[in-house]
């Protein structure tokens, strides 16, 4: 049995927003990653996916639970050498490639920033060539680090911000909706750099999206959100060819096909959020892989 | 079948800092009354501009260099942007635009917005335009319309947002709607919601409408004709089965591959090698050819002139060319598509 590289354990998540106002965000969300694989996190906007990626990265401070990353646990006070192993094995990619990079600093900057934090070169010229081999890694040119982030089109920032991510050598990259603000043919691109440089470097991904398709075709294994709740994980293929909760057969039945003769004519699966109450609920076991929140009662 | 709208040979030049940059070259589409017509691209092919055009919308540093925009008789590229926008715009063409958190003003409620156009556009009265906003907010699926009407844009949620834009598009009556990637910024069953209530909408009032979308599984829900735009051109044309059953255009290929559908378990995602030119060089010979690994050497040279393959298909590519060399589409995409026309029961 391999150990999980990540374990979250009953995530909760709360903003207070004022004395008498909390924002339940993320509420009692467990799952695992395993070295290598991806983990697709689905769910509509506000259901709780990106504060789930900036909780385990640290951007939050945990409400409750536990967070086990590489054998350490990184929830609670992190001390020195933890948070030196969490900022370097654990990276992030942002979403919008526009505003995600410094538009004062040059590429080659941007990318050695963790590098110069965590002094993992002995000269400039080292330096330097970490850079443009990973540059060419995700298919840009050494000679790019010389370039600010507006001489670049949005599809080639957003490889700058996986190399960005990539230069630390991480265990596990959080890739919060990368591809959604980049066109079709080229989100299609990006994506398979990521797969390719997955198979290379045996990194971990957790892909947050909302693209359904798009999520089926890169992650292993696919938990639903909805509210702050996982309501149901499962291999790619537990979730899309025997969706068993009520919301995730709603979720799919909403993605488009490309096909106008079917969609045409496709009902939307409705489903009544307000009748769930899923305080009750508890995580139940369909199969091996699948897990599904259902009513105890 | 008659045309409520008739764009004609279209070609735009924006002057820019940089330089001269040739965003429409020759754009041809038609709306047929109260159909759905569907306007396909990546950023940057030029659809929004057309659109643009039609609604009087460009901005100063463009030039018209040839073409004209037919709605039923009149020609709208001779009237003045006044004449515009006092006889079309909102009466005849209304538009929906992408991003519903911009497209409303933060600081009017959203039953002054909804009364705004009717009190500009017609004969009204302020009691007469009140109810007729209340009446269309219950159309677009609002509850409590009556105290809805006092509520603010940031009081409501994105897909209610964005049926509030289109019950402003909707208040004067117009025959023609135009949807702005009306559903980018939405969840999935939002968005499934909102493209059913524009299609209910469509029919109950005899609407004809043009979709700008990136999504070709949107396009498959809502259009009948389909339009693919690329670098200022329209590449590709047919009816919604035509182009999703039969695509001619590589470009269209790469398309329909570069989208995985739910079905599909390919390793990996076919991908449109580079980006799109820039049009600011403007392209020598077919704008695709540099992206087009089945380009041919009269494709750098020169341009393509549209083939047609039925009535109402038709294709710009060297391929269709009756001595070009047969071309088979790649094997996975042909796999898919026999799978979409089996599953659809098309010949």
């Amino acid at each position: 049995m391999i150990e999980p590289l990540l374990k979250v354990r009953n995530l909760r998540q709360h903003f207070k927003i004022s004395r008498s106002f909390t924002v339940k965000a993320v509420n009692g969300v467990s799952f695992d990653i395993y070295p290598g694989e991806t983990f697709g996190l689905v769910g509509e906007s506000g259901s709780g996916k990106t504060t789930i990626g900036r909780s385990i990265i640290r951007l939050y401070d945990p409400t409750d639970g536990e967070i086990i990353f590489n054998g350490k646990k990184i929830s609670g006070d992190l001390d020195r050498p933890t948070d030196k192993m969490l900022r370097q094995n654990m990276q992030m990619i942002f979403q919008d490639p526009m505003s995600s990079l410094n538009p004062r600093k040059k590429i080659g900057d941007i990318i050695g920033e963790g590098l110069d934090i965590h002094k993992l070169y002995s000269n400039v010229k080292e330096r330097n060539e970490i850079i443009g081999e990973i540059l060419k890694k995700v298919g840009l040119s050494p000679a790019h680090a010389e370039r600010y982030p507006q001489q670049f089109s949005g599809g080639q920032r957003q490889r700058v911000g996986i190399a960005r991510a990539l230069v630390m050598n991480p265990k596990l990259i959080i890739a919060d909706e990368c591809i959604s603000a980049l066109d079709v043919s080229i989100q299609a691109q990006v994506v398979n750099l990521m797969k390719d440089i997955q198979a290379e470097t045996k990194c971990a991904y957790l892909f947050i999206a909302h693209d359904l398709s798009m999520v089926k075709y890169i992650s292993d294994r696919i938990g639903v959100l909805h509210k702050g709740w996982l309501v149901e994980t499962g291999t790619t293929r537990d979730i899309f060819s025997n969706p068993v909760h009520p919301y995730t057969k709603s979720l799919l039945s909403a993605v488009p096909i490309p096909n106008p003769k079917i969609e045409r004519h496709r009902q939307l699966i409705p489903y009544n959020s307000a009748e769930a109450d899923y305080e009750r609920c508890t995580l139940r076991q369909v199969s091996d892989t699948h897990y599904v929140l259902t009513d105890v009662a | 079948m008659e045309n409520i709208l008739s764009i004609k040979n279209l070609d735009i030049t924006f002057r820019t800092n940089a330089g001269l940059i040739h965003a429409l070259r020759g754009v041809n589409i038609d709306l047929p009354r109260g159909k759905t017509v569907a306007l396909v691209g990546e950023s940057g092919s030029g659809k929004s501009v057309t659109m643009k055009a039609v609604t009087g919308l460009l901005d100063d540093n463009s030039i018209i260099n040839s073409g004209n925009i037919f709605y039923q008789d009149t020609d709208l590229l001779k009237l003045t942007k006044r004449e515009l926008r006092q006889t079309i715009n909102g009466r005849q063409i209304a538009m929906i635009f992408q991003d519903p958190m911009t497209s409303l003003d933060p600081t009017m409620t959203i039953g002054e917005q909804i009364m705004e156009g009717m009190l500009l556009h017609t004969k009204i009265s302020k009691v007469d335009a009140r109810k007729k906003a209340i009446n269309l907010l219950a159309m677009v699926g609002i509850n409590e319309p009556r105290s809805r009407m006092k509520s603010y844009p940031h009081q409501l949620s994105g897909g209610m947002r964005q049926r509030v834009v289109i019950a402003i598009a909707l208040s004067c009556e117009p025959k023609i709607l135009i949807c702005d990637e009306p559903t980018t910024a939405l969840d999935v069953t939002v968005q499934a919601r909102i493209l059913d209530l524009i299609k209910d909408i469509q029919s109950k009032m005899g609407l004809s409408v043009i979709y700008i979308t990136h999504d070709l599984g949107v396009v498959a829900k809502v259009a009948d004709f389909v339009n693919v735009m690329y670098a200022g051109k329209i590449i590709e044309f047919g009816t919604a089965e035509e182009i999703f059953y039969d695509p001619r255009h590589p470009y269209t290929w790469g398309l329909l591959s570069a989208m995985p559908d739910l079905e599909t378990d390919d390793d990996r995602l076919y991908s449109i090698p580079g980006s799109p030119p820039n049009l600011l060089h403007e392209p020598k010979g077919d704008a695709f050819a540099a992206r087009n690994k089945f380009a041919m050497k009269i494709d750098l040279k020169a341009e393509p002139p549209t083939f047609k393959i039925t009535d109402t298909h038709g294709a710009a590519t060297w391929l269709l060319h009756p001595d070009a060399p047969k071309i088979e589409m790649p094997a996975e995409l042909r796999l898919r598509l026999a799978r979409a026309r089996k599953a659809a029961n098309y010949d």
